[in-house]
């Protein structure tokens, strides 16, 4: 596929073009002390010199040296919520003259471009095709919102302190799922933008804008950033055997002691750009009108599995080791792959800090000692 | 046949009202509410006083006299549905701090008379006293929740009100966490969602409103806390607000008050 150099401008050209062409173009932008997703108008909307600074239950933005781009790691966002939002209304059941009318909403007709995209988000995209399409039971919404979307994919320059997608197997740099990747090349005499097209479409859009062609020597400079940013992980999974680990861990003390920590608030799950679950409450109002909406919902809340009369997960541990053993263990069985891309948003967001790659040693740790 | 309209009665014990002025709040809903129910009983919106029995009584405020405890017996007896509105019905509302405090030492400085003064020593939710049907949380309650409780009585449906954390709340709405990103101290991981996670969105910390959610950690909360500054006094003080009494909140306050 076609690669070219672009600067700045040429990078500009790109989101104009994309604006031009009709979609709504989401990338980073700064709002709320937070690097997170939101509409972009033009490049002047990214956090052009901020990076973002994450540990265990712990972010920051500050200000960097340079007017870098993209040299930050994800925020709270992901594509599902674009792709799944938070709340949708499916179906309004209204009095009609003849009994009752059913109406199915239409999907939105936005056509999303996605800017700005890290390889766990993208691979996080694939896992949530899995789910959402890969089924006799597409999702039309999501179906649409994916078969008229545009991305742009970012190979990360930097890792964060909770990124551990290299040991997942899921970046730093994007192999799949993109229409055209970038990698930020930010040194003292320029300052250039990479980019290689995946798709037919991708490379249409990169012949349009004004860059010159790339060279080895630039497939040498992506090679080297992405492997730097490989080796700065903040954290590592221990990813051997992972799934049987978790089938053999069902009655570790892992779980208890877990839980005198997790607040079972659902943030670790609800920022999972994985993370599926959701419920489906039908409700009416006083002038006659049903409606059927689908809001997130999460293994962490005691209602998720209210079935007969009683929650089926009562104790935070169940609860945290629903969510822990499907993500890594039975989404294998399930869905084929690994449920986690390595993201970090959870041991970023979760307030109490808790570690996912650290529950895991621990698990793994006690398996080891038993054995 | 037609069903016959049913009856809503709405009463106040200890509170402010402004759970019950949610009601009239409620605008062009209002008109829809009236459409659909009879309101028999309601003395701060009409002169309208019918007696019993009622189809459904809205009940706000605690029980903080012998009066009162008298009175809601009849209440319920007189009630086929009996539904709990606010911290106050809910929980005690903040004038259950006065189960902490010695009352009759209050009663001698505030008031010249107090010989006239013929209180109990508690504030108490009404559950603690009649049996109650549903309870709608929040101080106010939520004028969304509101509705839709009224609405799922007329049509003999659950209602959709969550008792998972404000956190949730948060994340819909795509709110970032402020204690994680900006070190403020927020009690959205132990309250119970309804209010729209109203307070994060405007950076501030949640303040408790709605009680506790269906299993706060406050332990961890509090470790939590301490490590962005926060004593534990500090703590029971914010537990020992509009939602003092609620058990949860309650032996966590008399565990951190030191």
């Amino acid at each position: 596929m076609a690669t070219k150099v672009l600067g700045p401008s040429g990078l500009r050209s790109l989101i104009d073009l994309l604006h031009a062409g009709g979609y709504t173009v989401i990338g980073p932008t700064v709002a709320d002390g937070t690097i997170v997703y939101g509409s972009i108008a033009s490049i002047d909307d990214l956090p052009i010199g901020w990076t973002d600074t994450q540990e265990a239950g712990s972010y920051g933005i500050e200000r960097r040296e340079d007017d870098s781009f993209f040299a930050y790691n994800v925020g709270p966002r992901s594509l599902r919520h674009y792709l799944f939002p938070p709340r949708q209304t499916l179906l309004t059941i209204e009095h009609a003259e003849t009994g009752l009318r059913f109406c199915q909403e239409p999907p939105d007709n936005i056509r999303y471009a996605f800017v700005g995209v890290r390889a766990c988000e993208l691979a996080a995209v694939a896992i949530q095709d899995a789910v959402f399409l890969d089924s006799p039971h597409a999702d039309p919404n999501y179906a649409r919102a994916r078969e008229h979307s545009f991305t742009i994919g970012v190979n990360c320059a930097v890792a964060g302190g909770t990124c551990f997608c290299a040991s997942m197997g899921k970046g730093p740099s994007c192999t799949a799922g993109y229409d055209l990747v970038v990698t930020e090349v930010i040194e003292e005499s320029h300052h250039e933008f990479v980019v290689e097209a995946g798709t037919e479409d991708g490379a249409d859009l990169l012949g349009r804008v004004e860059g010159r062609q790339a060279t080895d020597q630039d497939a040498g400079v992506v090679d080297a950033i992405v492997k730097e940013t490989a080796r700065n992980m903040g954290r590592a999974m221990p990813t051997h055997g992972l799934r049987d680990l978790m089938v053999e861990g069902f009655d570790s003390p892992t779980w208890d002691s877990v839980a005198q920590r997790c607040l079972s608030c659902t943030s670790c799950t609800l920022v999972c750009p994985t993370c599926f679950c959701s419920t489906m409450s039908d409700t009416t109002d006083l002038v006659g009108t049903a409606r059927r909406e689908r809001t997130w919902d999460s293994c962490f809340s005691l209602e998720f599995t209210y079935l007969h009369g009683h929650s089926v997960r009562s104790s935070t541990g169940a609860r945290y080791r629903q969510w822990i053993t499907h993500k890594l263990g039975w989404w294998h069985d399930q869905f084929g792959i690994s449920g986690c891309v390595g993201c970090g948003r959870c041991i970023t967001w979760c307030p109490v800090g808790i570690d996912i790659t650290e529950e895991v040693a621990k698990l793994a740790g006690r398996a080891e000692a038993i054995a | 046949m037609t069903a016959k309209t049913p009856t809503l009665a709405v009463w106040k014990f200890a509170s402010c009202s402004g759970c019950q002025l949610t009601l009239l709040n409620c605008e062009d809903d209002f008109l829809s509410i009236v459409g659909a129910i009879d309101i028999v009983y309601f003395p701060e919106a009409t002169k309208t006083m019918a007696d019993g029995p009622y189809d459904l009584s809205i009940v706000e405020g605690s029980i903080t006299t012998a009066h009162e405890a008298e009175q809601i017996q009849r209440i319920r007896a007189s009630s086929t549905t009996l539904i709990t509105v606010g911290a106050c019905a809910t929980a005690g509302g903040i004038q259950a701090l006065k189960n902490w405090a010695d009352v009759d030492e209050f009663i001698s400085i505030v008031y010249p008379h107090p010989e006239f003064i013929n209180s109990l020593g508690t504030s108490t939710p009404i559950a603690d006293h009649v049996k109650v049907d549903f309870e709608l949380h929040g101080c106010p309650i939520s004028q969304r929740q509101l509705i839709e409780v009224i609405d799922s009585f007329l049509h003999r449906r659950k209602p959709n009100t969550p008792s998972y954390s404000v956190c949730v709340e948060c994340k819909l709405n795509e709110t970032t966490c402020v204690m994680i990103a900006n070190g403020t101290p927020c009690m959205g991981p132990v309250t119970r969602a309804g209010c729209g996670a109203l307070c994060p969105a405007f950076n501030r910390g949640c303040y408790g409103c709605f009680g506790p959610s269906e299993t706060p950690n406050i332990a961890s909360l509090r470790d939590l806390w301490h490590s962005i500054g926060v004593a534990d006094a500090d703590l029971a003080l914010a537990l020992r607000t509009f939602n003092a009494y609620a058990p949860e909140f309650r032996e966590a306050s008399d565990h951190y008050v030191g």
